[in-house]
């Protein structure tokens, strides 16, 4: 086999490592689902292919050995390779098969979504709390006292409740959780907690606590300011 | 990044009756052009029944296939007169023959799948008025004095196309011609409205405005300017553009395929660069128009807005970004092959930059593909922690999708100007300056909208849409805006080294072409569900729930098979379509026979000789 395709296999290998060992391994990181690794290998793989096709002569090197090989025209010594090749190919495709097909102990793969869209009663509210110090002040006392032992003293989700749970507890300091929301969204899902989530949601998974029953509502509209304030993070408006 | 009217808003609030949960539903896919809506106006007398069904098949599901059609047709037959009438206003501008010839045997094409495409406005019009008596009655109410504007304008774009096409070979002198440009401009201006009128319908379902008081032409007034009407408009009109390029090009990748000649070859060669060019030409400002669509949506309504970008729609715009992620992937592929092909010798040379490109494009991708949410099992989540990844979750939100998709653009612009300058040598005193100038423009311009990117997570979210992205959209602007005359006015004076060669691309550029054809079709059937699916349960949001038995959305997978057959269904009409307009063509003597000495003959013309074509047959 030529010693262009050997080029290719290797980078596909080292992107195929670095993913899987690492990002892993950089600091705040964690283990990637082999869903986004295959995403990332078929990127990697789609580009070499169209690299090694843009030239006639880059295109015979490349698949020029492949076609050799697999027609086995004066491969010599690697006939028995191809024939294994070709009887093995065919029986990991039906192990493959079987295998995503039969039934297994596994749960199915997860996809929560994260944000799901909020019920149509609170999509045009809007905060009647007025932004004053001292109302954020109040409603970082709340949080305090009914959210930071999951949500974290410093809104990065890292309460000491926060570790027996899955899914964990929202980090707001993170940018990509309550800076993308309105405040009309945070106070539905304060006020409905894991079970008002719709079903692509999962409610079951859900640990956050259903404040309704608790917390009058001018409370909770005094907890999101403070949320935010404290999380250095503000909601979204359109104005 | 424009607002609409405050008053449009305050009128939406007051009209938001009460919703419900997500429980999900999508009812026809999309009241999109009907033509000949008007008859709906004889429907109106009071029925009873709500719905009607069909068993088995399903109501929901014969509404979406011709509703998906007729919009793809319309879009087609929107598309290509753009098309047909810019390649015909190069012709008389350059004096070129043959963009002249390839305006007209696209204007031919038109006719039948004009037709065509009224005949799936009709069977769609009589399958709503049937499946849907409630809502067509309550539509018709509000909308029956744009249903006669409608008509009218189908008759005067019926005439001018019948002009237009029918007076093509009468009208090719002087003022004759000058008055046959006009009729194209006209053509388009009635096709515009003929797409904007039924617009207004499809998005009013989505984002209505109704107003209790006033006369029936300012209830439909300002039922018609709702605000997702013209981000809708504009969103269509790029589209198609991008439509009628590709399917352009598609043709000329299977006529080149199965040229028989070299004449033939060079002919579909360069048929197939020109419509690659249009679709990548409107291929570039398309984001930024869906981009404003998504942002008025959200506005509009945060449950709508969060079922497409977060809820469970959200998969579908992975669904896009792979597809997409194609077309780029595509488009540029075209453009190196070209330039690798076309002009001899220059492979090497070009190799470095591709490579470059390659990569960056592949990164971009890799970002814009990266879910928010992801499909994780359960081990896999509990590891991350949730299906949120904690380092390349950040990947998932706008601010990295929207910098990803502008460096892709600025990319994808950059090989077509590679291309463009491939094979010359620029003379001018000044040369050396202004190359300096384009490369600084480009790396400043990459680098800002990176900045601007990753500043994007630390303002609050109406800073970044509001500043941040509109400003990364114009620095790409900006770019193109200076790089394209710069480069013009520096090829004015350069000289050629090496000649541009037609006819000697290898076969997998005509399979590309196709190949993106199919994925801006797919593109368009994707995203028309998710424009009538965010609907979830209401036919009209807000106004008219859906009380039918399909009042729930079809699962992701069930949908996709639907795109997929709506996409098949498309491009056997159209292939159609081609084979009976081009029927007459195999009867005369080849291809062209004046079109010779027009065309640039570098290669020599030896039937069959091109390596390419034999390595095909082998
Ligand atoms: C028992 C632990 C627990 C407590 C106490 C708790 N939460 Fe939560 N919260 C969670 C978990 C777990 C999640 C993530 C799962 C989810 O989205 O439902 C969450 C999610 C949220 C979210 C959604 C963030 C997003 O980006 O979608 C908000 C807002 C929130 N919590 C606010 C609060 C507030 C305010 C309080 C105090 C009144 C509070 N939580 C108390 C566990 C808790």
């Amino acid at each position: 086999m030529g010693g262009s395709l050997g080029k290719p296999i290797i980078l596909v290998a080292i992107i195929y490592l670095l993913l899987k060992f690492v990002v892993p391994n950089i600091p705040g990181s964690a283990p990637l689902p082999s869903s986004l690794i295959f995403l990332y290998l078929m990127l990697t793989t789609s580009g070499i292919v169209i690299f090694a096709t843009l030239s006639g002569e880059s295109k015979d090197a490349f698949w020029g050995p492949i076609q050799r090989f697999m027609t086995g025209e004066n491969i010599g010594g690697l006939q028995m390779l191809r024939y294994g090749v070709l009887i093995l190919f065919p029986l990991l495709v039906g192990w493959q098969t079987y295998s995503s097909t039969a039934p297994s102990d596994q749960p199915p793969a997860e996809n929560r979504t994260i944000h799901p869209a909020p019920p149509g009663e609170y999509t045009g509210l809007s905060n009647p709390v007025a932004k004053t110090p001292d109302n954020i002040m109040q409603g970082k006392g709340f949080y305090a006292a009914f959210c930071s032992p999951c949500h974290g003293g410093q809104f990065d989700g890292k309460g000491p409740a926060a570790r027996g749970f899955n899914p964990p507890p929202a980090n707001f300091s993170d940018p990509t959780t309550i800076a993308m929301l309105q405040e009309s969204y945070l106070f539905w899902r304060i006020k409905k907690g894991g079970v008002g989530l719709p079903i692509e949601g999962m409610p079951w998974k859900s640990a956050m606590p259903r404040w309704e029953v608790e917390l009058p509502d001018e409370w909770i509209w005094k907890i999101i300011m403070g949320e935010y304030d404290g999380a250095h993070q503000s909601p979204r408006t359109w104005e | 990044m424009r607002h609409q009217g405050g008053l449009i808003q305050r009128v939406i609030q007051t009209i938001r009756g009460s919703r419900g949960i997500l429980a999900g539903l999508m009812v026809a896919a999309g009241l999109f052009a009907l033509p000949s809506f008007g008859l709906a106006a004889d429907a109106a007398p009071a029925v009873a029944t709500e719905y009607r069904d069909i068993p088995g098949i399903g109501s929901r599901n014969i509404v979406w296939v011709i509703a998906q059609l007729h919009l793809l047709l319309a879009g087609f037959v929107l598309g290509v007169p753009i098309f047909a009438w810019l390649c015909e206003v190069v012709g008389w501008k350059s004096g070129e023959k043959r963009y002249d010839k390839l305006a007209k045997e696209f204007t031919k094409l038109l006719t039948s799948s004009y037709a065509t495409t009224a005949l799936f406005g009709g069977i769609l019009l009589f399958l709503l008025i049937a499946f849907y008596p409630k809502l067509m009655n309550y539509l018709t109410d509000i909308f029956f004095p744009s249903f006669i504007f409608y008509c009218i304008l189908f008759l005067l774009e019926t005439a001018t196309l019948y002009l237009y096409w029918y007076g093509w070979d009468a009208m090719q002198d002087g003022g004759k011609k000058t008055f046959h440009i006009f009729l194209g401009f006209l053509l388009n201006l009635f096709a515009f409205f003929i797409m904007i009128v039924p617009n207004s319908w499809a998005t009013f379902q989505a984002s209505p405005v109704v107003i209790a008081e006033g006369t029936d032409l300012q209830r439909a007034w300002a039922a018609t300017w709702n605000p997702t009407w013209w981000p809708v408009n504009i969103h269509r009109l790029i589209a198609n553009v991008v439509l009628g390029g590709y399917i352009c090009g598609a043709y000329a990748g299977i006529r080149y395929l199965a040229a028989r000649n070299a004449e033939e070859r060079d002919h579909y060669d360069w048929m197939g660069y020109v419509g690659n060019f249009i679709g990548v030409f409107g291929l570039l400002p398309l984001p930024f128009a869906g981009y404003w669509l998504m942002r008025e949506i959200y506005q509009y309504n945060q449950q709508m807005g969060i079922t497409l970008m977060g809820g469970f729609l959200s998969w579908l715009f992975i669904l896009q970004a792979m597809l997409i992620g194609v077309l780029f992937l595509g488009s540029n592929y075209y453009f190196w092959l070209g330039i690798t092909h076309r002009i001899p010798g220059s492979e090497g040379q070009y190799k470095k930059p591709i490579m470059a490109m390659l990569v960056i494009l592949l990164l971009c991708l890799g970002v814009w593909m990266t879910p928010h949410s992801l499909v994780a099992s359960l081990e896999e989540a509990r590891k991350m922690g949730g299906t949120h990844h904690p380092l390349l979750g950040v990947f998932g939100v706008m601010s990295a999708k929207m910098t990803v998709a502008n460096l892709m653009i600025l990319v994808t612009f950059m090989s077509f100007i590679m291309y463009w300058r491939a094979g010359k040598q620029e003379t001018a005193t000044w040369a050396k300056v202004a190359r300096a100038v384009m490369g600084a423009v480009l790396v400043i311009a990459a680098l800002a909208v990176i900045v601007l990117g990753v500043w994007g997570y630390f303002v609050p979210a109406i800073i970044r849409i509001n500043y941040f992205s509109t400003s990364q959209v114009l620095i790409v602007l900006f770019v193109m805006l200076t790089i394209t005359p710069l480069t013009a006015l520096l090829l004015k004076s350069a000289r050629t080294t090496t000649e541009m060669v037609w006819g000697r691309m290898p076969p997998r550029a005509g399979y590309a072409l196709v190949l993106n054809a199919v994925m801006v079709i797919l593109l368009m059937t994707l995203m028309g569900y998710a424009r009538s699916s965010s609907r979830v349960h209401w036919h009209i949001y807000g106004v008219m729930r859906d009380s039918s038995q399909y009042a729930f959305s079809p699962a992701l997978g069930y949908a996709a098979a639907f795109m997929a057959l709506n996409t098949f269904l498309f491009c056997m009409l159209v292939a159609f379509i081609f084979w009976v307009a081009t029927m007459g063509d195999k009867g005369k003597a080849g291809y062209g026979g004046g079109a010779k000495g027009e065309l640039p003959h570098g290669m020599p013309a030896m039937a069959g000789g091109s390596q390419s074509l034999s390595k095909l047959k082998g």
